[in-house]
């Protein structure tokens, strides 16, 4: 009792910052970085404080914490892209009511001379595993993000159970993870955002593209209240109707063209997963 | 070196160019860590001080805990603040969990034991003599401590400069309980590590310089107060 005393005084002597917003103030996302590294946060999150009147805290980590912290009803919704994953925790009851949001797609880059010659191969499929038969360097995200869900996914259906040297665990963000592919000369799973955004220091061309699981498919879901005991319900809501309200639709698809000349994300609201099989 | 180059004018721009984003995350790094430095003396130094002049059983292992604190790892104590924080956590009820004041704690948990540290060593280094002979003219305990800590000085001002140095440059513990988030818990650290991950390496390269010229300008300040009457 003492103690917990202790730690109380202490934290009332430390509280010189201003006051947390009281609770239905304020909404946690829990998200992938991908979201945060693109920029896309930085304009959505200040329109969505501005129409909703609540001040909104983004966690960007990878998509795999960000459902984990959400089980435990850490955060009031999550944005991520792992639909696998996201339907496990859906069937759990943990998290409720799965809406898409918005799209973008992984592509495979690699060194300029090709060495597992996977360019033009169609199925991103058969370059994985290309790249196992001839033992090419490959950097993997290793951080069970939605990039590294997506591409354990290509390698169990690839049928390559073990990799060996050549398959490199980076545990980083898709921003080091490609410094590392770039410096040494290996192939790599990347969103197109990113790849774009690293053009400057990243001289790996894309091999392979545009084949149907390396579409990149981001959804919103609501946290269960039953997680834990402070969900903001409401809040949690506000922001996955945000998400998909048109105004917000239309942010998202020109967000990058100033930038890139394209854009980064392609907005689906009202689309279900039966759209893109 | 082209790229530091680079860095260090865009540093330059940011700072005189009264960049609003820069200075918010500059002066947030400052506030958190010198608020998280000054509890950590109201901690330390009156612990530190027992510590060095009591005697009693399983003073050695004190010491000794004390001493491997000195060196708790930022992200181990990130870990921990954040589960104690979190709203199924222990003071859940606070909702402290990425605000400033979480980074604070954290922070405060980091250096707390840094000066505990420092001080013990400043006031046990004041010669055994000089003691009995302050008791021998009469000094009550009070006097006695006081003139202690005011004879250890130089070193306790170098046990603030390390317990700042400590946390204005971590990084784990205040990305953990502040989740870095954009005009409210980004520090300088954070903002650098953010920024390389988006590929902005001249900006980090930027938000480093602008870290390093605080580290300079706030040793400055106090190397002033501890030479001021030698220099």
């Amino acid at each position: 009792m003492n103690l917990r005393r202790l730690c109380l005084v202490l934290l009332a002597t430390v509280a010189l910052a201003p006051p947390a917003a009281s609770q239905s103030r304020t909404v946690i996302v829990s998200t992938t970085t991908s979201t945060q590294d693109s920029g896309l946060l930085d304009v959505l999150v200040p329109l969505f404080e501005k129409k909703s009147g609540m001040s909104m805290k983004t966690i960007s980590v990878g998509t795999g914490q960000a459902l984990a912290l959400a089980a435990r009803g850490e955060a009031d919704v999550t944005l991520a892209h792992a639909p696998e994953l996201e339907r496990r925790y859906l069937a759990e009851g943990k998290m409720l009511n799965r809406r898409l949001v918005m799209y973008n797609d992984f592509v495979i880059i690699g060194p300029e001379d090709d060495p597992a010659k996977i360019k033009g191969i169609t199925k991103a499929v058969d370059a994985v595993r290309r790249i196992a038969e001839t033992q090419s360097r490959f950097v993997s995200r290793g951080d069970k993000s939605g990039t590294h869900i997506l591409e354990q996914g290509l390698w169990k259906q690839a049928g390559i159970e073990r990799r060996g040297a050549w398959y490199i665990e980076s545990g980083q963000g898709m921003g080091q993870t490609l410094g590392i592919a770039n410096d040494r000369r290996a192939y790599t799973l990347t969103d197109r955002a990113t790849w774009l955004a690293f053009q400057k220091r990243v001289s790996l061309p894309i091999l392979v593209e545009r084949d149907k699981p390396l579409l990149n498919i981001y959804s919103v879901m609501e946290v269960n209240p039953a997680n834990g005991p402070r969900v903001n319900v409401a809040g949690g809501k506000a922001f996955a109707d945000f998400m998909l309200a048109p105004e917000t639709q239309a942010v998202i698809r020109i967000f990058g063209v100033d930038k890139y000349g394209q854009p980064l994300f392609v907005p689906i609201a009202g689309k279900t997963d039966a759209d893109f099989r | 070196m082209e790229l530091i180059g680079q860095g260090l004018l865009q540093a330059l721009t940011l700072l005189v160019g009264g960049d609003s984003q820069v200075w918010h995350i500059t002066w947030l790094s400052l506030r958190v860590s010198a608020t998280a430095t000054l509890l950590s003396l109201v901690f330390g130094i009156p612990l530190g001080t027992a510590l060095a002049l009591a005697r009693f059983p399983g003073r050695g292992f004190v010491v000794s805990l004390i001493n491997t604190g000195m060196g708790l790892p930022p992200v181990v104590v990130g870990l921990f603040v954040t589960i104690i924080l979190w709203r199924n956590g222990v003071l859940g009820g606070l909702e402290l969990l990425y605000t400033p004041t979480a980074m604070i704690l954290a922070q405060l948990i980091i250096a707390a034991p840094i000066v505990t540290g420092l001080t013990l060593a400043a006031i046990q280094q004041v010669p055994e003599r000089f003691r009995l002979q302050l008791l021998a003219l009469g000094a009550s305990r009070a006097q006695l401590v006081w003139t202690l800590l005011k004879e250890a000085r130089l070193p306790m001002l170098a046990a603030v400069m390390a317990g700042f140095g400590a946390v204005i440059s971590e990084v784990g513990a205040s990305l953990m309980v502040g989740g870095n988030i954009k005009g409210s818990t980004r520090v300088l650290t954070t903002a650098t590590v953010l920024e390389t991950g988006k590929g902005n390496f001249d900006t980090a390269i930027a938000l480093s310089l602008i870290l390093l010229l605080l580290m300079f300008l706030v040793n400055w300040a106090l190397t002033w107060i501890q030479q001021g009457r030698r220099a």
